[in-house]
């Protein structure tokens, strides 16, 4: 075949193939690379939205690392959920996809049961659980008063907002149980016959049959539930405000991540700097420490996915 | 199982990785669509048309009552449809004003008063000053200084006052006469003895709070405290002059004092915790859990709607003791009203903005339907005016020289929440060396000033 005609085919070639990717391109191209230049172009500028950026250089950087009061305790704070929340929602969704799966009669009410809370909007449950843990009207702390236990300050308390917080996710585990409902379901019954036959504990079972399988999908829910903390907004600031008893209004001056900024996360600040104080650049400095904390956290867990499999298999 | 999932599984996270940068990278470009501040319109002011006028009203009470003063201005001009849009809060009038658009609103109105630097700074709203000249208003006879002050920025003036909020002192008159008490407390050691002496205990709790002291008191807040001593935020260089100004550590000192004399920190957030929310009937002031509170002359519609079965008095705050003769002064809020920069009839989008900040009986009528405090010295005066003893001392307070309201910053309102967040950490005793926060905070409000200029 000659060269040129050779040339051409794969020319073609190559463009059917752009073609039958221009779609994923475009979206790449426009929800992806193009954000993400603009991004770091932006914290590199002192912009308010109005007029016309004008480069900072790092000064913006250097403002959010540096001198801006809010920016470490968010940080603290959304490590802290990632780790502890995230950990915590997958042990109470795994453990609860177990239960029902053991579950023989009644099963379809149980399902719907803990389902639900998962469909009940972010704004209503957080306010519901602020009032029935008000430390001092709520009936969570009647009834631990009652039985004689320490009364804690719940939302109220820097020591407790975050373990609140936690209880709420907990509550909202649903999506995460049918996940795992789905997965425990698909385990094979003749490895558990197998592994019966062999003479193991229930334990034994659970570590070197039931996880098995059924890691890809922990760590799925690990890695979605770590970029889900990292986005964690609306349900520390609602909590926040409620329980600080300042809800806005003529002059007044909320306390951001009420208490004690411990319920303060990156969201928030991005929010904060871009759309309440318009300072754009130091907002995307914050929105890049997110994308980079979220790409290493996923980075190291898909590494550390590469090795549990191996074992698994 | 476990081999296929090794392919599947993988690209997810990443995908959702990419959105989550996606996403917060987008919303910041989306921001990138921006108009600029322009004066010189060019619309005829006589043509018919229609503009778009953006409040933040939500109760239909209140939703009726501004509707009912722009049918009054349709009615005087003819030629112009007013389309009123209401509850909308700043966020979504800052998208709005970022985004431009013929969809956009050409009046904007919005409840805070402190983000008027940012405002008039970034060319968010327009430079009223040629629209003002050509109508020959004399602002200074129109509308009390305080007003004028909070409507301004730097001598941009991009905003009228739309009413105003004046801040007293709300007490329980049954309560006085049971701890036989006269009347309000004019000096802040005054006060103090009446708190103490209106306070009732019950085992480790309060019957009933002469006054609850702390920053989450729901109005005492540093700023509205802050009013009633003379003080100044800022030096002439505009840096921030809390820690040289002596008003500032006399006004937290007392603060705190007056908390651990009325049982301690602890013991009042405990109570504080029991409090209704402040804009709902349960309010502590209308149960009778506090017998005194610092708030806004709504509060006295609010209790009277709430059915109190007390009988309520109205005073100005307490001033300093140093500063008696500055008695009847307090603080001082409001809506601000402007014109989008972006609006293609500013002309008529100014008739109306004049009418409704200008006009008295618009002034009035909407005052007394949402029991707010008129914003010119014509509808304060007006026979018209609904004026029961409780609310003349809001209108006093609002006509006061000495009544004040925190000056308009380049960045909004961040120096009085930094301000505001050393409060908490120093009435909370996490914070003991009073000097040096009020010097680091002082600091930090340069620097943030800095960062936004």
């Amino acid at each position: 075949m000659p060269t040129h005609t050779l040339r051409a085919k794969r020319r073609r070639s190559a463009l059917r193939t752009v073609a039958f990717l221009s779609p994923w391109l475009i979206g790449f191209g426009v929800f992806f690379a193009y954000p993400l230049v603009s991004t770091v172009y932006f914290s590199l500028m002192k912009y308010d939205g109005f007029g016309t950026p004008a480069f900072r250089g790092l000064g913006n950087w250097a403002y959010v690392f540096n001198d801006y009061p809010l920016f470490w305790p968010a940080l603290r704070n959304t490590l802290w959920l990632v780790l502890v929340m995230v950990s915590c929602r997958v042990v109470f969704g795994l453990g609860i996809g177990l239960l029902i799966t053991k579950i023989k009669t009644g099963t379809g009410v149980f399902r719907t049961l803990f389902y639900l809370p998962y469909l009940a909007p972010p704004v209503a449950a957080t306010l519901a659980f602020v009032f029935l843990l008000n430390p001092g009207t709520g009936p969570v702390n009647s009834v631990l008063d009652g039985l004689g236990l320490p009364t804690p300050g719940w939302f109220t308390d820097p020591t407790w907002s975050k373990p609140a917080l936690t209880a709420l996710a907990l509550w909202g585990v649903g999506d995460l149980m049918v996940i795992f409902m789905a997965a425990l379901l698909d385990v094979p019954k003749e490895q558990y016959e197998a592994a019966e036959l062999d003479g193991t504990s229930a334990w034994q079972r659970f570590r070197y049959v039931t996880l098995p399988n059924i890691s890809p999908i922990v760590m799925f829910a690990v890695v979605t539930g770590v970029i889900q903390t990292m986005q964690y907004y609306t349900q520390p600031l609602v909590a926040g405000k409620v329980a600080s008893g300042i809800i806005g209004g003529s002059g007044q001056q909320f306390e951001p991540g009420y208490p004690d900024k411990s319920t303060l996360t990156l969201p928030q600040l991005v929010y904060n700097l871009g759309f309440q104080r318009f300072d754009y650049g130091s907002a995307c400095v914050v929105a890049l420490v997110l994308f980079a904390l979220a790409m290493a956290f996923t980075a190291l867990l898909m590494r550390r996915r590469g090795g549990l499999i191996q074992a698994g298999d | 199982m476990s081999g296929k999932s090794k392919n599947v599984i993988p690209s997810a996270p990443r995908r959702t990785a990419a959105a989550l940068a996606a996403t917060a990278s987008l919303a910041l470009l989306a921001t990138a669509c921006t108009g600029q501040s322009e004066s010189g319109a060019t619309d005829d002011p006589n043509a018919r048309t229609t503009i778009t006028f953006w409040h933040g009203w939500s109760a239909p009470a209140e939703a009726k009552a501004i509707q009912e003063n722009v049918d009054r201005f349709e009615k005087a001009h003819p030629n112009i449809t007013v389309k009123v849009v209401g509850n909308i809060n700043d966020d979504k009038l800052n998208q709005a004003l970022r985004a431009g658009g013929s969809n956009g609103p050409d009046v904007v109105s919005s409840f805070t008063t402190s983000n008027i630097g940012k405002f008039c700074s970034s060319g968010a709203f327009l430079d009223l000053k040629p629209f003002i000249e050509k109508s020959k208003l004399d602002l200074d006879k129109l509308i009390p200084k305080p007003m004028l002050d909070y409507t301004q920025f730097e001598g941009t003036r991009c905003a009228l006052p739309l009413l105003g909020d004046a801040y007293g002192l709300y007490y329980n008159k049954d309560a006085f006469d049971k701890a036989g008490i006269k009347s309000p407390p004019k000096t802040w050691s005054e006060f103090a003895k009446v708190a103490e002496k209106l306070t009732v205990s019950k085992g480790d709790s309060y019957q009933q709070l002469g006054f609850m002291p702390t920053y989450h008191g729901y109005e005492t807040v540093v700023d509205h405290y802050m009013s009633q001593w003379d003080h100044a935020y800022f030096d002439k260089d505009g840096k921030s002059n809390i820690a040289k100004d002596p008003a500032f550590a006399e006004m937290f000192t007392y603060q705190k004092k007056l908390i651990d004399d009325l049982g301690g920190f602890q013991k009042l957030e405990k109570y504080r915790n029991t409090f209704g929310d402040e804009w709902g009937a349960k309010h502590p002031f209308q149960t009778g859990q506090v017998a005194m509170q610092l708030d806004g002359e709504w509060r006295l519609g609010m209790a009277k709607d709430a059915g109190v079965d007390f009988e309520i008095g109205t005073a100005p705050m307490p001033v300093a003791d140093d500063e008696a003769d500055e008695y009847g002064k307090g603080f001082l809020s409001g809506t601000i009203i402007g014109i989008d920069p972006q609006s293609e009839k500013q002309n008529a989008a100014w008739e109306l903005v004049k009418y409704l900040t200008t006009d008295t009986e618009a002034v009035v009528s909407f005052a007394n339907a949402i029991h707010n405090v008129p914003s010119t010295f014509a509808a304060l005066k007006s026979p018209d005016l609904k004026v029961d003893p409780g609310f003349k001392t809001f209108l006093d307070i609002a006509q006061n020289p000495h009544s004040n309201t925190p000056p308009a910053s380049v960045n909004g309102s961040t120096y009085q929440t930094t301000l505001q967040d050393f409060g908490y950490q120093y009435e909370s005793g996490k914070v003991t060396d009073l000097k040096a926060g009020l010097e680091k905070t002082a600091e930090q409000i340069d620097t943030d000033i800095e960062q936004a200029k």
